[in-house]
């Protein structure tokens, strides 16, 4: 009997009519590069969505921008029949709801969300290389959430692969026996057929009130060129019907419905959507904030009392000045932020003028992904060539006239007295093998952190939990766990409030002037170092100028560091004959040109590579995320 | 010769010029370069165009260079009156090369003796060669001077023998101060031109070789920062680090000890990197390239400039031949500078003289960058400042770094 049910049977499943028992909504959790995405690719071909010749690897993954990463930014969900024989011998059909999850952990919120409109989970582990930090929060996440997790081990075709050994280990994390953990290689398509078996037969089936007021939850918003918003719900209570006002419950705002659906794997429309049903919603908004994740859809006319819990706004964790190479791209700079916002709720910016750099944008991420991802696509989809500066967190600073002040800009940290500064600290957890724990702790104490524990996965791995503060996390951080220990490691951070620190803002002259995209915001106890660090930096940077310039870190007023560039003693071509005056004069026009991209600090030429240079090997982390991401 | 030709327009081939070129000929000196394009053996450091013995034939022959340099010379003057310029009589000759001593006395004579016949040579004619220390004898520079030259320019480049083995020259450097002496008893005026900063040259041996050439008692000398040219022997050596890079900073401290040394034995700087005893010793040909003088360059690469308009010379010396054979013109491109290139281009050659710059000349943004650059140190504040004639004139400091005031000036 195939798995793929018979037309008799679909009836039952159609759309709007699908008794939720006969639902199955689940989710897939898995790190970066443990296969997620091709074992969603056999799932859809084996339920017969997806017809073997339009199958393309990772199917789902829709942004190219993804697809070359390997990662999946935007969650979506697909429907998929799938047929059981029970014991008795009688077949059922059922409709299962794959609702794919971001993988990183910037993303955490959406992650929540998309936990949240699931009863069940497949942890997924690739078995060569066990559950990574990130995998790990994720799955506490879900269990918190109550949702049934089902073990998978991915890969199992690989040489490599230690299907045991990884067993144990996920024995030990959520209990049960190590032999209910399923074995699977999502690119030979062997074990999916019993995985998707093992999904009905333990994920519970959706409950809700079939005849209450609708409550759907928005779990994912992705803004469409030609469609505008559309929206991903999963309906909790009532139902949701084509033609009708819909609201939102967080904004009042009310929407026609102009097209319901589900996604099979292509939009497919319907009569509506059901109690327990996943599927989108399109109603001609053309901006994803007013369609939030979270968020609860009622009936316009039949507003729902209380809407569902667990609604947040996103808040930016994460700052970087973003600034076109050429001043002129600055309205297209904004263009195009304009139009990334569209699809990125998360995202804010406001126009910030540097002496150094110009106009640009003072950006906020949830994280240095984020950043990472909105840098790469500004880059790529709106070929605009961009200076960002070093990422910084927020500082909360009360003056001592008890005046508070919000800096999301190092240059703009207040001087004159100090009260207190408050920093954002994060729960930070890492995985390892058992080897590095010192290397790891001397890399955490030297980053101001506090160890909250460790627990030994298995004899060979070890999950340490530590407080840090965020500001130390988006130093570099990740560059440094993942050198000292080989790449072994892997980091999950969650943000858990903040503290007071001893900061102070170091800034940065040059023969005088201060260079406002060089400005930080560090640990007392650093500022010498970092003080020490760019000026050694800048001095090989820029190249000499006719006149002597220091290059001076400074607290205040309070020079903590000193490197001199030397006056350029020579710039003359010696021999200046018949022969060589055109190629001279060539010369002399070209080196103008050159000029006029310098940007100038008080006198001192500062070619934009510096700038480029100088700032970008301070992104050490985001930049190793993103190597990390691209394996 | 510079190594490659710039890029620019192309040239007709019968070398006609625009009659622009006639307005204002009446103030420009007007002298001819020419051009010898061998050397018997080819130094590492050198991206000049020349060849040595073996390596042309064909109709490019050192003995048929003669005749076939006199044929440019012949195009040149029906050319220059096509334009309709006036006749000028030629004020200077400057013969460089390669090694024009390389040729035969008769060769060099037999050419000049071409450009008095074309346009006639000024009384007080300046008439020079390039020559190498080894490549000259009491005859042939007695054979010069009667012919007509009245100049000649050593290439010494340095006293010191594991400097002159860097550099691949082959003389034997005793042997300059009887050459310097022969020169003068034939009746001619002597230059040394001497090479600083060769990879592994300390400053004591810069000392000894600039204190050597001033023991010849000459009233000329040139210096120059060796350059690593691209595409030389030497840079493939600077490449694979064989040779240290050359170093600014030392180019300077030698620039300086040559300004202190020669000016000490009276020898006062003009240009940049020339030094004369007297108004009178000065290279009147060279000062005619900063002064923006017309000059007809003859020679395979040579380049000329009449009135504003520059071009240069096919390269290859059979290339060469085998134009003008076919009654051809030799040039190979030219462009014509004006405008903003032409400001450039008389601030870029007039900041290198000593006599400097007027500053009304300056175009309106040079004016303002004036006392930016006297405070500097760069430029001569009082010349700047003169009441009845200021002029800009670059420092020592200013001379070392003459291409940031140009760009200052023309911004």
């Amino acid at each position: 009997m195939s798995p793929i049910p018979s037309a008799a049977a679909s009836s039952r499943i159609r759309p709007a009519a699908t008794a939720p028992e006969l639902l199955r909504n689940f989710c897939i959790i898995a790190h970066i590069d443990h296969g997620k995405s091709t074992l969603a690719d056999r799932m859809l071909q084996l339920t017969g969505v997806v017809e073997a010749r339009a199958m393309r690897a990772q199917y789902l993954d829709r942004m190219d921008i993804e697809r070359e990463r390997g990662i999946t930014i935007k969650s979506q969900a697909v429907r998929m029949p799938w047929a059981v024989t029970g014991d008795d011998g009688a077949t059922t059909a059922y409709a299962l709801n794959m609702i794919d999850t971001p993988g990183h952990v910037d993303f955490t919120y959406e992650v929540s969300r998309s936990l949240a409109a699931c009863e069940g989970a497949v942890l997924l582990v690739d078995a060569a290389q066990g559950i990574e930090a990130q995998t790990l929060a994720n799955l506490y996440l879900a269990l918190e959430n109550d949702l049934q997790v089902i073990p998978v081990l991915n890969k199992i075709d690989l040489p490599a692969a230690q299907p045991e050994k990884y067993a144990e280990e996920l024995a030990t994390l959520i209990g049960g026996d190590p032999a209910d953990c399923l074995r699977v290689s999502g690119k030979t398509g062997e074990g999916v057929e019993a995985l998707l078996d093992r999904i009905v037969e333990l994920v519970p089936a959706p409950v809700g009130v079939a005849d209450a007021p609708a409550r759907a939850m928005i779990f994912d918003s992705v803004y469409d060129t030609y469609r505008g918003v559309v929206t991903y719900v999963r309906v909790v209570d009532g139902s949701l019907n084509p033609r009708e006002r819909i609201s939102m419950m967080s904004t009042r705002a009310t929407h026609e419905l102009l097209e319901i659906g589900v996604i099979s794997p292509e939009p497919v429309p319907t009569q509506g959507l059901g109690v327990g049903e996943v599927g989108y919603l399109i109603t001609g908004v053309k901006d994803v904030r007013q369609s939030k994740v979270g968020d609860t859809v009622t009936n316009a006319s039949k507003p729902a009392a209380a809407a569902l819990g667990g609604y947040s706004d996103p808040k930016p964790m994460v700052f970087s000045g973003l600034y076109p190479i050429d001043g002129s791209d600055y309205p297209a700079l904004r263009d195009a932020l304009d139009k990334l916002k569209l699809n990125d709720a998360a995202l804010n910016y406001e126009p910030e003028t540097s002496v150094a750099l110009g106009f640009g944008f003072r950006v906020g991420f949830l994280g240095l992904l984020h950043l990472e991802i909105v840098r790469e696509r500004l880059e790529r989809e709106f070929d605009l060539d961009l200076i960002s500066t070093a990422p910084n967190v927020i500082y909360d600073v009360t003056l001592e006239d008890r005046t508070e002040v919000r800096v999301t800009n190092p240059s703009e940290f207040p001087g004159g007295k100090i009260r207190e500064v408050r920093e954002p600290v994060v729960k930070a957890t890492i995985l390892t093998p058992s080897e590095f724990i010192g290397s790891i702790m001397e890399l955490c104490q030297s980053r101001r952190g506090d160890l909250l524990g460790m627990d030994y996965l298995s004899e060979e791995r070890v999950e340490m939990r530590y407080t840090l503060p965020l500001a130390e996390i988006v130093f570099d951080f990740f560059d440094q766990l993942k050198s000292r220990t080989r790449g072994y490691a892997s980091l999950d951070y969650e943000p858990t409030g903040d503290q007071s620190a001893d900061l102070v803002k170091v800034d940065i002259l040059l023969q005088g002037e201060q260079v406002d995209a060089f400005s930080a915001i560090v640990h007392k106890d650093k500022a010498y170092a970092y003080g020490v660090m760019m000026a050694t930096k800048l001095k090989d940077l820029i190249p000499r100028q006719q006149f002597e310039v220091p290059i001076q870190a400074a607290i205040g007023s309070r020079v903590i560091a000193r490197e001199t560039i030397r006056a350029m003693r020579k710039d003359v071509l010696a021999k200046c004959y018949g022969g060589d005056i055109t190629r001279k004069r060539k010369l002399l026009e070209k080196q103008k040109e050159g000029k006029k991209r310098m940007k100038t600090i008080g006198r001192v030429d500062v070619p934009q590579e510096a700038f480029i240079a100088a700032l970008s090997s301070d992104q050490g982390g985001a930049k190793a995320d993103k190597d990390a991401k691209k394996k | 010769m510079s190594p490659a030709l710039p890029e620019g327009d192309a040239a007709p081939d019968d070398g006609a010029l625009p009659a622009s070129v006639a307005a204002g000929a009446g103030r420009r000196r007007f002298g001819v370069y020419v051009h010898v394009p061998f050397c018997t053996v080819r130094c590492g450091y050198c991206d000049f165009n020349t060849y040595t013995a073996t390596e042309l034939g064909g109709g490019a022959s050192q003995a048929s260079y003669a005749d076939t340099a006199l044929a440019e010379v012949r195009l040149a003057r029906r050319v220059l009156a096509d334009a309709g310029l006036p006749q000028r009589p030629v004020e200077t000759v400057f013969v460089g090369g390669g090694t024009p001593t390389v040729l035969p006395s008769g060769d060099l004579v037999r050419l000049l003796a071409g450009v008095r016949d074309a346009w006639g040579l000024a009384d007080d004619v300046e008439v020079t060669t390039e020559a190498n220390p080894d490549s000259v004898t009491p005859e042939s520079l007695a054979a010069l001077a009667a012919g007509g030259f009245t100049r000649v320019s050593f290439g010494m480049q340095s006293a010191v023998g594991h400097v002159l083995a860097t550099l691949d020259r082959t003389h034997d450097p005793r042997r300059v101060p009887d050459v310097v002496r022969w020169a003068r008893d034939a009746g001619l005026k002597v230059s040394l031109d001497l090479i600083y900063g060769t990879p592994g040259e300390s400053l004591d041996d810069w000392r000894t070789s600039l204190e050597a050439a001033l023991a010849t008692g000459v009233d000329h000398v040139s210096a120059y920062a060796l350059v690593v040219e691209q595409g030389t022997r030497m840079a493939v050596q600077v490449r694979r680090g064989e040779l240290p890079t050359p170093d600014p900073d030392d180019e300077a401290a030698k620039y300086e000890l040559a300004d202190e040394l020669l000016a000490a034995a009276g020898l006062t700087w003009y240009e940049v990197s020339n030094w004369a005893r007297t108004p009178d010793d000065r290279c009147r040909h060279n000062l005619g390239y900063w002064r923006g003088d017309d000059w007809w360059g003859v020679g395979p690469g040579a380049h000329s400039h009449v009135g504003g308009v520059r071009w240069w010379n096919v390269k290859h010396p059979r290339a060469y031949a085998d134009r003008l054979g076919r009654g051809l013109s030799p040039a190979a491109g030219r462009e014509l500078v004006s405008g903003d290139a032409a400001d450039l281009e008389r601030v870029m050659l007039g900041v290198r003289l000593a006599q400097g710059l007027p500053v009304a000349e300056l175009p309106s943004s040079g004016r303002r960058a004036v006392a930016g650059l006297v405070a500097d140190g760069l430029v001569d504040g009082r010349a700047a400042l003169d009441r009845t004639d200021p002029r800009l004139r670059l420092t020592r400091r200013g001379r070392l770094l003459a291409d940031a005031v140009v760009r200052a000036l023309v911004a």
